[in-house]
């Protein structure tokens, strides 16, 4: 095990760590930009220093495709390749398989998929997912998942859980560096609560540094996606972190954090960016949309990002989705948001404030009081009173 | 505005100068300098943290093109935001206005007429009258603003290219006449083609003006590059020595030194941005007057010695920063191996990398064109550095 999770405060299950790995003191909760290919598309390591970024999350796949995990393993690493100094994640490469590649097919042995560049067939296997990834050399590595639609139902979703849960044993054999890399497992399951209870208990058996919940975020009802959240941050052992894959809205991460999850990665922030959306505390801004054109006002005048402190929202009005400089100081603004709200998490919750918190981030969200019925129930389980943040009935 | 030529060459046009234009407390730009090129008031990748990391104050100077705002925002807008220095959040920043731009907006000769001049935009051909140039400017209020020209390449027939010069000076009275401020911040735009006697012409037309300067356009548009110092000396022979020269058009170093011997302090280069589109790296050593390197790297087989392709297979293991002893944000910090992968991934960080690069290595390479000056060597540093190009070119060293 290369990491050290200390709890350093608690509201109901929400909690706030400091999560210590090989490259990096972190603070929980956080938030992972995805950088896909070895950066973060638009911004300098600097930058993500500068707003916050604590770890950076790698996608196997495109890495094993170009450069390649020999090049990175020969020049020192994914750290010393793109010269980031923090955490670094990467996932297992099987989900980007399923989700890319038409031709996937899982098997025993392992993913079966077209290789995009001569069209051969190739196995990834979950030896092979984590030699990849003790090559690239993250602070922490995903366990090869089989990975199933969330909204597919029946006997796959039972098969995919076992499944997973010999996989586990393959790769945890596989797994050269346990002194420097952290492998998590992933929980799945779908969204039914005895398979899923069966996977959590599976995984915990095997001691590993730190869970994933995977097969969320995949167009299941919110009501579901929560549920299966809190049923397995229950029941995952308090001294762990917990790690809420492909999960990147804001919302749903102070959700989630409420229940007591403490890692989300997503694209989202940045894609949004590229198409011109800002994330403001209200929601999203649209850059692109014609009232902008004449607005003299920062993106979000309580923002103190780079961005914000110099430019209008009429100026970005002008830029974005033309210009490369649109998207670079979009996503920049983008990321900074999800840096605070992760910051703003972890300090209320040290300092006892975080139904304060909650409450202020529904009320801005939800200005009429319209608090979607997912949020309440889920904030009922949470044990964090929001009353006052939704309407009362109008019967 | 206020401008000092501080060394003349003997027996030469180059000179150094000084240019005072950020109020009395800051420092010159020393000239000969770089206007650094941008699209909508803003390098095309270079985002403020990194610019203000940039040697200084020689990266101050940016080029703008009032022709990006067509569209939006509006003049109106641009005026309550507080003009382009605030709404560009480059408040220590110089803009100079030109119409001219390389990057996106073309002087289309075609379709000008005697209202105005046309371009070609994104959003389409689009006419610019003097009168709303100038309505433009005074939402802009960039440091210095060049007249309305009426831009002629050089293959156009002498008569078309006599109306561009009669044009470009009604325009420039034009200009003056709706300035409240009579051309205290303004250059006057130089055209003339590729006709001596035309250049010789607008050039003392425009001097007998009253503004602070000269914006020399009509290069970069077809020349022949033999008789384009002709054409340069003609025009600045006809200027008086103590006001500002300004040429656009000349990208290339070997075009810059030109420039430089003919009289011409700034240079409107758009070199950059393209080098950087292509993948290329700046790598010359520009100390090739006093330094131990007179002699350019010969043993590099990609590129033309005076920069690398990025994108080349053989930089994919290659942990060596883009230029050894460079102190840009790029070489203190990534290496060509990564550079060339980011290349190969179409990922938008080597364009970042590369223009803070390249931009960082032009500077220095003008800051070098200006010690030659200074030390009464510029002669030889132009000689050698155009010799170790021709080596090059004729040495057998297979070059892309
Ligand atoms: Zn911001
Ligand atoms: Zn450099």
């Amino acid at each position: 095990m290369a990491l050290r999770f200390e709890v350093l405060g608690k509201f109901n299950r929400a909690r706030a760590a400091r999560l210590t790995l090989p490259h990096f003191i972190c603070q929980t909760p956080l938030f992972m930009p995805v950088g896909t290919q070895g950066t973060i598309k638009g911004l300098t390591n600097s930058q993500l220093q500068e707003i916050g970024c604590q770890i950076i999350l790698g996608n196997t796949y495109h890495l094993a495709l170009r450069p390649g995990p020999e090049l990175i393993d020969e020049l020192g690493g994914l750290h010393k390749f793109m010269n980031w100094k923090r955490a670094l994640l990467t996932d297992s490469g099987g989900f980007q398989m399923v989700s890319l590649l038409h031709l996937a097919d899982i098997t025993e042995e392992g993913v079966t998929f077209q290789s995009p560049v001569d069209g051969k067939p190739m196995l990834l296997t979950p030896e092979e997912s984590i030699q990849i990834q003790n090559k690239i050399g993250a602070d922490i590595i995903m366990a090869l998942d089989d990975v199933v639609k969330t909204t597919i139902t029946g006997p796959r979703i039972e098969e995919a859980m076992y499944r997973t849960l010999r996989w586990i044993d393959r790769c945890i054999a596989a797994h050269k560096r346990p002194d420097v890399q952290n492998l998590f497992g992933i929980v799945q399951g779908g969204l039914d609560p005895i398979l899923r209870d069966i996977c959590v208990k599976g995984l915990v058996d095997r001691n590993l540094p730190g869970y994933a919940i995977g097969g969320l975020a995949g167009g299941e009802d919110k009501d579901s996606f929560w549920r299966v959240v809190a049923q397995c941050t229950a029941s995952l052992p308090e001294d762990k972190p917990r790690y809420v894959m492909g999960v990147g809205y804001p919302l749903d991460i102070v959700v989630c954090s409420a229940l007591g999850a403490d890692m989300y990665d997503c694209v989202y922030p940045t894609r949004t960016a590229r198409f011109g959306s800002a994330l403001v505390p209200e929601g999203i801004l649209k850059l692109k949309n014609q009232a902008m054109a004449d607005d003299e006002r920062p993106i979000d005048p309580t923002c103190s990002c780079m961005v914000c402190r110099n430019y209008t929202r009429a100026y970005l009005h002008c830029l974005v989705t033309k210009d490369a400089m649109g998207s670079q100081l979009l996503s920049y603004h983008n990321l900074s948001y999800m840096m605070r709200l992760s910051k703003d998490l972890h300090t209320s919750i040290v300092e006892g404030l975080f139904p304060e918190f909650v409450q202020g981030f529904l009320r801005t969200q939800f200005p009429k009081g319209d608090v979607p019925e997912w949020v309440c129930n889920a904030m009922e389980v949470a044990g964090i009173d929001i009353s006052s943040c939704c309407a009362p009935l109008t019967s | 505005m206020r401008f000092v030529v501080t060394k003349a060459c003997a027996g030469g046009r180059a000179r150094a100068g000084a240019l005072y234009i950020g109020g009395s407390s800051a420092a010159p730009i020393e000239t000969p300098s770089l206007l650094l090129s941008t699209c909508k008031g803003l390098p095309a990748f270079i985002s403020r943290d990194h610019l203000s990391e940039l040697p200084s104050p020689d990266s101050l100077l940016l080029s703008v093109s009032p022709l990006h705002f067509l569209d939006c925002p509006s003049t109106k807008t641009i005026s309550n935001i507080g003009g382009l220095h605030q709404m560009l959040g480059l408040q220590d920043h110089f803009f100079i206005a030109a119409t001219r731009d390389s990057l996106e907006s073309l002087p289309e000769s075609v379709g000008c007429n005697k209202h105005g001049a046309t371009f070609e935009t994104p959003s389409g051909r689009r006419l610019v009258k003097p009168s709303s140039y100038k309505e433009m400017i005074t939402s802009l209020m960039p440091n210095l603003w060049v007249s309305l020209a009426d831009e002629v390449p050089a293959w156009v027939s002498q008569k078309r290219n006599k109306i561009s010069v009669d044009r470009t000076l009604r325009w420039l009275d034009e200009c003056l006449a709706l300035d409240p401020v009579g051309g205290k911040d303004m250059l006057g735009f130089i055209v003339g083609g590729s006709d001596i006697e035309e250049r010789k012409h607008c050039a003392t037309e425009v001097a007998r003006r009253n503004v602070s300067g000269f914006w020399i356009g009509g290069f970069g548009l077809g020349e022949n590059i033999e008789e384009r110092s002709a054409l340069l000396n003609a025009v600045t022979d006809s200027l008086p020595e103590e006001k500002l020269r300004l040429v656009s058009g000349l990208s290339l170093p070997e075009e810059v030194l030109q420039g430089v011997a003919a009289g011409v302090d700034l240079f409107d280069s758009t070199y950059i941005y393209h080098l950087t589109l292509g993948g290329f790296a700046l790598i010359y050593p520009v100390n090739i007057v006093d330094g131990e390197t007179a002699e350019l790297q010969l043993d590099d087989s990609l590129g033309d010695c005076t920069k690398i392709n990025l994108r080349a297979t053989i930089y994919r293991m290659d942990t060596s920063p883009l230029v050894a002893d460079c102190t840009c944000f790029t070489c203190q910090n990534h290496t060509r191996a990564y550079i060339n992968h980011l290349l190969n991934v179409h990922e938008m960080l080597a364009h970042i990398l590369l223009e803070i690069h390249n931009t960082h290595h032009y500077l220095s390479f003008f800051r070098a064109v200006r010690e030659a000056i200074k030390s009464g060597k510029f002669d030889l540093f132009r000689q050698r550095f155009v010799e170790s190009r021709r080596i090059h070119l004729t040495s057998t060293v297979p070059c892309s």
